[in-house]
């Protein structure tokens, strides 16, 4: 009596809290499974990440179902004597033996899934290298000869402290990586420093990018359409800062996108030849500056004490004689989070920062630092 | 005849044997019951220290945006919060109640190396205080991870990691002594009838534990060494500038890893096949199936290392093994699942708080285990690898998991320790809080994992809100409950019910047949009868 009474309850109370939940996981936007993929191998995932799931499903609800029917009915105030049987070597066979079937199973397809997603080579269209540096993407076309690096959008920074509204917080960059779509794109990833992951979910690629190694991956992206990710390995302070954007595209627009590039990267070498004014330096290396350096030396300039130096005020900065800022800033310094801006930046870009620091964050030393100084330096 | 008159003069001469008075008692003792107990104050500490680190993230994890805390600082939280849980509350638990409890089960008077096992605790208040001083230093504590990989943590760290280095050395050294101590115990102090296969599994399990610790924390040892090396000496064990290889810390890192996590889970085993039996009035259905899959655990546990590292660019040969033998060792692990359950089938159940913890464990570690095996399966964990539904895996195995049955075990033993009841109506108050709050807490974290959301981030993107906010506020219950649970055991030391030697209907064991409660301050003088 009692128990049924009790059984009722908790059944009214179960029934409350999952309608609940389904009232809950509907109306909302966020998402509970898997995201799913648009490549061929990020569908295979997810078919097998279900499989696994109801696999799990499956055992849960024999193993939980036999637990809860024992705690109702095996329980000493419904006045259950209890049996003294244990031990058997039958019972205990089958529960090994049928989970090792169980596990063939899955590990099957897991096996035929794992072989495909590690070929990245066969029949690759184009190939982009993708390196890691605390804490943005840097993009190279190998075969293109276009190469750019990726940060957060300012539209995120902006608006760290309260992000409301704001649509693709801390999932926007500044130039974002145009792909094709139905085309082998094969992916080599390295760091500079730490180590980071490439992870995009909707292409079902995650691969660590480690410094010395050069790992590999691969996706044919079936639909077009905005995809994006995040760094998934923790890379230091603004681990948590460095998304990433793919514009999956058609092939046409990608070819144009890639002219474009090209024409632009032509525009800036003829431009770093030239003469830059004190102002125009100034100007372009704030916006530098913020992208590429604030993340450490902040945006102040002041740095964070016992981690990373002060620009502002810096004897290396305020020498007259410029040659151990460019250094510094061209070649990085070995041992420490100071990255050689030479793989990251061009001529104009560390001329504009240099300038920038010699003459903003509080400091003025007067002078400004040309392009063609800092292609003799490299 | 003649062992009771050997009986009363071994009496005689041990009257009068109780602990010395004062502060120096603790920091002088050798007796296996005061240790047990420093072991297990200091673990409760560093689960309230670690615990409130978790609560600052969770706080700057309630809402988008950075509200709280820099993300240098947040960093240094989620791997001290890592550090401090893993070294200082479950480890140390479990070496407090090894302490408190074997020499009872298996009839010795004590630990068989007394000194060393006082100075394998004392180590470690001063391990974790210079840990905790890091916070303080210039440049912040490690931030590194609690896996602190290279070379974030060597080339790229703050200078308080030599700190670091130093107090894993400490942790290193106590758990080894501590782990000698219990295997020769274990090995030379049974009572003569005490045969292997009739040692308690908790016994057992921390005969095979034992074992890992010992083969495994030197391994740990050798790689801080390394980065201590790397940091200061020119080596570059992990630089790939100087012809090192990063990849090989993380193999040396989870070849130590990985056996780690089931050391925090083989005494938990052990526990729960206690407390099962006891409760439903019914002997654990398979003894020996039970020893030989925790044996089996632990070997496999050897060889899986690398299901860790999926995404660093393994050969495809490489990943095939590590999935294969991840995912066997579901095998061992289900077996033990089925072996409560089937105790549990057919018995007179009652559901005292240890009882609930122990059902809890059952339940929530064997959803940890279902993650666990999705997570083993290669191409799909690289989907899986280092976001939220990692984090929500192990907070399954560990929290719901090993802390669990160390909650179960202090509720099934406080009386037997301490001579009195605790109040059964807060304990059952602290089982369903708990629950609920870290079902709240953690069943999310899936969710928002699969969505796409990675770990070690100090903020998020605007769809990771909601569930986000649901998983802090059960954070915060889940907090308050173990401080509720502090003030339980402040309760049941003071005073309460007597409780009777035998302290529950169905239990057995030398402890609770043998002894009275509270046990005298040498367990055993005589060797107890076996039966
Ligand atoms: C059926 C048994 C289990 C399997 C198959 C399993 C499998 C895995 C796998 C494959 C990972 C790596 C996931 C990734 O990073 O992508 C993992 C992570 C982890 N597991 Fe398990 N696991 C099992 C049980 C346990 C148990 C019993 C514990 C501890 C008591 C545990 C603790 C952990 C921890 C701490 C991590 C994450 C470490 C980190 O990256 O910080 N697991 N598990
Ligand atoms: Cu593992």
């Amino acid at each position: 009596m009692v128990l049924h009474k009790r059984l009722r309850r908790s059944a009214v109370a179960i029934t409350g809290l999952v309608s609940m939940l389904y009232a809950m996981s509907a109306q909302a936007a966020y998402e509970l499974n898997m995201t799913e993929s648009v490549t061929p191998i990020g569908k295979q995932l997810y078919g097998l990440h279900m499989l696994v799931f109801w696999i799990c499903v499956g055992i849960g609800v024999l193993v939980f179902g036999a637990m809860a029917y024992s705690i109702l009915y095996h329980r000493k105030s419904v006045g259950h004597e209890a049996e003294q049987f244990h031990e058997s070597t039958k019972v205990e066979i089958a529960w090994t033996v049928v989970p090792l079937l169980i596990l063939i199973g899955i590990a099957i397809p897991a096996t035929a899934t794992l072989i495909e997603l590690e070929d990245a080579k066969t029949d690759a269209e184009i190939t982009l290298q993708v390196t890691g540096i605390q804490w943005k993407w840097k993009y190279t076309y190998v075969d293109e000869g276009v190469s750019f690096v990726s940060n957060l959008a300012q539209s995120s920074r902006d608006v760290i402290k309260d992000p409301t509204g704001n649509e693709n917080y801390l999932l926007e960059v500044d130039n974002p990586i145009v792909l094709p779509v139905n085309k082998k794109i094969r992916f080599l990833f390295h760091a500079d420093d730490v180590i980071h992951a490439w992870w995009v979910p909707e292409l079902a690629v995650k691969q660590d990018a480690i410094p010395g190694f050069i790992n590999d991956s691969w996706a044919i992206i079936e639909e077009e359409g905005v995809y994006r990710g995040q760094c998934a390995e923790l890379c230091g302070k603004d681990h948590g800062f460095m998304p990433i954007v793919v514009n999956a595209v058609s092939e046409s627009e990608y070819e144009q996108w890639i002219a474009g590039m090209q024409a632009e990267a032509a525009a800036a070498a003829s431009a770093a030849t030239q003469e830059w004014s004190m102002q125009d330096l100034v100007a372009r290396g704030e916006t530098v500056y913020q992208a590429n350096c604030s993340a450490c030396h902040g945006p102040t300039g002041a740095g964070i004490p016992g981690a990373f130096p002060a620009i502002t005020d810096s004897p290396i900065v305020l020498d007259a004689d410029q040659a151990a800022h460019i250094d510094i800033v061209v070649n990085g310094k070995a041992g420490t989070a100071m990255a050689a801006f030479k793989n990251q930046l061009n001529d104009i870009d560390i001329a504009a920062a240099l300038t920038f620091q010699r003459n903003g964050l509080g400091n003025s030393v007067g002078d400004t630092v040309q392009p063609s100084t800092i292609a003799a330096a490299r | 005849m003649s062992t009771e008159i050997a009986h009363e003069t071994a009496h005689d001469e041990h009257h009068d044997h109780g602990p010395a008075k004062g502060l120096m008692r603790w920091v002088t003792t050798t007796n296996h019951k005061d240790i047990g107990t420093l072991y297990l104050w200091l673990s409760f500490i560093m689960l309230l220290y670690g615990g409130s680190m978790a609560m600052i993230i969770r706080l700057e994890l309630f809402q988008p945006g950075l509200q709280w805390v820099e993300p240098h600082f947040f960093n240094q939280m989620t791997t001290m919060h890592g550090l401090v849980m893993v070294f200082g509350a479950i480890m140390p638990a479990f070496v407090g109640l090894a302490n408190w409890l074997i020499p009872m089960m298996i009839g010795a008077p004590d630990m068989a190396l007394p000194r060393m096992n006082n100075w394998s605790f004392w180590i470690l208040p001063f391990a974790f205080g210079m840990l905790a001083c890091t916070t303080f230093m210039e440049g912040g504590a490690p931030a590194f991870g609690w896996t602190f990989y290279a070379p974030l943590s060597t080339t790229f760290a703050p200078a308080s990691t030599d700190f670091f280095i130093f107090a894993v050395h400490l942790m290193g050294i106590s758990s080894v002594m501590g782990s000698i101590n219990i295997i020769a115990t274990i090995l030379n102090m049974r009572a003569p009838g005490m045969t292997l296969m009739k040692m308690p599994l908790f016994v057992w399990t921390w005969l095979i534990t034992a074992y890992l610790l010992i083969a495994v924390m030197p391994v740990l040892a050798g790689a801080v060494t390394m980065m201590l090396t790397d940091r200061h000496f020119g080596t570059s064990f992990f630089d790939a500038a100087g012809g090192g290889d990063p990849v090989m810390f993380q193999h040396i890192f989870w070849f130590f890893g990985h056996p780690e996590v089931y050391i925090m889970i083989l005494p938990a085993f052990g526990v729960i096949s206690a407390i099962i039996p006891t409760f439903a009035r019914k002997p654990l259905f398979g003894y020996s199936s039970m020893v030989y899959a925790s044996a089996s655990i632990a070997i496999l546990s050897f060889m899986v290392w690398a299901h860790h590292m999926f995404t660093t660019g393994m050969p495809v040969a490489g990943e095939l093994y590590f999935m294969y033998a991840t995912i066997l060792i579901s095998v061992p692990t289900g077996v033990k699942v089925f072996n409560w359950v089937t105790t549990m089938w057919k018995g007179s159940m009652t559901f005292e708080t240890p009882m609930l913890f122990a059902l809890g464990f059952i339940v929530m570690f064997t959803i940890g285990g279902f993650s666990g095996l999705m997570l083993g399966v290669a191409p799909v964990d690289t989907q899986y690898h280092d976001t939220y539904f990692v984090v929500a895996h192990f907070h399954y195995v560990l929290v719901t998991g090993a802390l669990y049955s160390i909650i179960a075990a202090f509720y099934y033993w406080v009386p037997k320790w301490t001579g009195h009841m605790y109040d059964e109506r807060l304990g059952k108050i602290h089982f369903w809080w708990s629950t609920i709050a870290v079902n709240v807490l953690f069943f999310p974290q899936h969710f928002v994992g699969l969505a796409g959301m990675p770990r070690r981030i100090p903020d998020y993107a605007l769809q990771f809100a909601e569930f986000n906010q649901i998983s802090s506020i059960g954070g915060f219950a889940f907090g308050l409950a173990q401080v509720f649970f502090l003030y339980i055991v402040i309760k049941t030391i003071r005073g309460g019910e007597k409780a009777t030697d035998r302290v529950w209907e169905g239990a057995t064991g030398l402890e609770f047949e043998q002894l009275p409660s509270p046990p005298p301050y040498h367990s055993f003088n005589e060797p107890p009868p076996v039966k």
